[in-house]
């Protein structure tokens, strides 16, 4: 994980300029008056009482808000109604975990009783490995190129960057603007004798959509931190091979990947956890059709939860309990490897 | 000229081009093309009348048949450049269309009624920009309050998760207690719990304290980040403890030490993190999609695509609101994008 960055190395602070002290003002005065109470509770709980003080906030609102729900969510799994709150919700024990796993045969989605779980589960395994796979080359050839001697290598890099700003609903809008039938796709193919086609429509190709879209929304993220891992390593080592002659394939093999490893395990283990609960560009761009095609797995959780009627709480949190258990499997792999990072780094 | 392009062309070690080179620069330039090019496209877009937008193959710019008031008609009529019968080419205005013919008059003489076929006439286009795209969504669709809704989301849960955050790293930077690394574990373990795992419980909690339909609904549960206190908690490790002892020797209290010498000195990391939490407020989409039902409440993210998954879209508007929801995200790119891609590159956070 970080480390601090030696004071040379810090983003420099904002200047202050003079509207912003006018503008502190008020919050200063605010601050200031805070501090009567505050003293008055430091001399009764003394400064370990204002340790706790500074904590509370926010780990009130982490129980509220993250550890209770997941408590909550297990509870919801095993009672059953389509009543929100819990009192009027009836005990049913393991069924929904009964329903979701009640299948004929395992490697047919249509053959289970919840298919759309199953379909769902399907099209999420197929988005998360094409996706991760092919961003995590394209991220990193793009590192690698911008890590050559380059006129302007901030400006590409932040070029590559811009997309992961944008908002998921916008990047959605952007490729369904573009893909629709008298979109700009349809619009270049047009000279070259292709008659203009929905693409959205054709089931193939809207999951190729979606992964390409996820892709070129979210490699620049990826392709920064490669980019930091690439340049973290000793120039003096590529010196020492460029005068033995060494050929640049090797040097890219025998240098460059093993110790770029580190770094490139991590960046495939964070893009697996966002990969696994892809959502919003998704929604926007196809709705999770034409049909089920790109139906994945936290809109089937949405879609069971609040929008099918009856809502079906229960089934939606056993289906959220499958998945975060495949995210916490992950996470562990990521702090495990980056425990083995730091071990290496101090060695 | 020959100098420019020596400039450009300009190796290190005064090499030849080697064909990675060209890889490098095709690489960058289709990039440059594929990642700026479709936002700028619906840019370009989201100009164009309805009549503009419907055309195919469409234009980059956003084109209109010019209009002429031709005396004796009451409506302004299309100019076309039609070719009559002797071969001449003429700029006529069109009043009506009976099957293929037009019937043209001169916008100089209106008198005389010319037959064209239509195969023979072509628009006389200008570019105009459509910028009552932009101004009817603020009449018609409340499209002032989602701008509005979005503003308050983001700009309040950015101010409480900076105060908020910045408390936590303090507490768990600067002081001695029991349970430190346990509170520093468990939220180091909440990066675990993304959102769409605890969707259902988070509702009915929201629900049962009456913030359902309300934009603190929206607000308090994204505000305890934990890569925020992480980032802040790093950052406030560097600040020397000879500080804080040299004000309490002074008689200050914590949190005159906290607000007075903490803060100040965390600014930097202060102002990474307010970045990032302005960009992750005003991307939010699924919560506030949960959230808020009313039609009132909707931030820019939920009134766009609910609006663009209607039956009948109306993409001119939709185009114009796409652009207004990306102004804050492009302005942050342009002027504070390198404080984002340093803090990325440092911690490895999203």
């Amino acid at each position: 994980m970080a480390q601090p960055k030696p004071p040379s190395e810090r983003p420099a602070a904002p200047q202050r300029h003079d509207w912003l002290s006018v503008l502190l003002q008020p919050v200063h005065l605010v601050m200031g008056l805070a501090d009567y109470p505050l003293r008055y509770l430091q001399k009764k709980t003394g400064i370990g009482g204002m340790a706790a003080f500074f904590l509370a906030p926010n780990m009130l609102i982490f129980a509220i808000f993250v550890l209770l729900p997941l408590v909550i969510n297990l509870i919801y799994s095993v009672t059953g109604g389509s009543a929100l709150f819990l009192d009027e919700r009836s005990f049913v024990g393991a069924d929904q975990y009964r329903q979701i796993f009640d299948c004929t045969n395992y490697l047919d989605p249509m053959s289970c009783q919840e298919d759309a779980f199953w379909t769902a589960v399907g099209n999420t395994f197929w988005f998360v490995v094409l996706q991760v796979s092919l961003m995590i080359l394209v991220s990193l050839i793009t590192a690698l190129i911008l890590n050559r001697e380059l006129i302007g290598r901030s400006f590409w890099r932040a070029v590559f960057f811009f997309p992961v700003l944008l908002s998921p609903v916008v990047v959605g809008l952007i490729w369904r603007w573009i893909l629709q039938r008298q979109g700009l796709l349809n619009s270049m193919l047009y000279p070259l004798g292709f008659e203009p086609y929905t693409w959205l429509s054709d089931r193939t190709f809207a999951f190729a959509a979606v992964v390409g879209v996820s892709i070129w929304a979210h490699m620049g993220f990826y392709t920064l931190i490669l980019l930091a891992g690439l340049q973290a390593i000793p120039k003096d080592l590529y010196e020492a091979a460029e005068m033995d002659g060494t050929k640049p394939a090797r040097i890219f093999w025998r240098i460059t990947l093993p110790l770029l490893m580190p770094n490139l395990l991590v960046v495939i283990v964070l893009a697996l956890i966002k990969a696994v609960q892809v959502f919003d560009e998704v929604f926007v761009l196809t709705g999770g059709g034409p049909g089920t095609s790109t139906l994945f797995l936290t809109q089937y959780i949405y879609e069971t939860g609040f929008v099918s009627l009856p809502r079906n709480a229960g089934l939606a949190a056993a289906a959220s309990i499958l998945m975060g258990l495949v995210l916490v499997v992950l996470t562990l792999l990521q702090l495990g490897i980056a425990r083995k990072n730091e071990n290496k780094g101090k060695r | 000229m020959s100098t420019a392009i020596a400039f450009l062309t300009r190796r290190k070690g005064g090499k030849f081009w080697h064909w990675t080179d060209i890889v490098t620069w095709v690489w960058l330039i289709g990039g440059l093309i594929v990642m700026f090019g479709p936002a700028v496209w619906l840019t370009f877009s989201s100009f164009k009348t309805p009549a503009g937008l419907a055309e195919f193959p469409p234009s980059l710019l956003p084109y209109v048949t010019q209009q002429v008031r031709v005396e004796g008609y009451e409506k302004p009529l299309p100019l076309f450049n039609a070719k009559l019968a002797d071969g001449s080419t003429r700029v006529l205005a069109e009043v009506r269309r009976i099957g293929i013919v037009s019937q043209m008059v001169d916008p100089k003489a209106p008198g005389e009624i010319i037959k064209v076929r239509i195969g023979d006439r072509e628009p006389v286009r200008e570019i105009s920009f459509a910028t009552e795209n932009y101004t009817q969504p603020f009449m018609q669709f409340d499209f002032f309050r989602y701008l509005w809704n979005s503003v308050f989301v983001t700009v309040t849960a950015t101010l409480i998760t900076l105060i908020v955050n910045s408390m936590a790293a303090f507490a768990l930077s600067k002081y001695e207690f029991k349970g430190r690394n346990a509170a520093m574990l468990v939220i180091l373990a909440t990066l675990m719990v993304p959102l769409s795992v605890i969707l259902v419980p988070l509702y009915s909690i929201i629900s049962s304290v009456g913030l359902f339909n309300s934009l603190w609904g929206v607000i308090l549960p994204t505000v305890a980040t934990p890569t925020g206190v992480f980032i802040l908690r790093q950052y406030m490790l560097t600040i020397p403890d000879e500080l804080i002892d040299a004000a309490r020797m002074d008689k200050a209290s914590e949190w005159q030490i906290y607000w007075r010498i903490i803060v100040p000195l965390t600014a930097p990391a202060l102002a990474v993190l307010a970045i990032f939490s302005v960009v992750w407020r005003w991307n939010d989409f699924l919560w506030p999609l949960i959230v808020l039902s009313r039609r009132e409440l909707y931030t820019l993210q939920v009134g766009l695509s609910i609006y663009s998954g209607e039956l009948n879209v109306q993409w001119h508007y939709i185009l114009a609101m796409t652009v207004v929801t990306m102004i804050p995200v492009v302005l942050v790119f342009i002027f504070l994008q390198r404080f984002i891609t340093t803090g990325i590159a440092g911690s490895g956070l999203k």
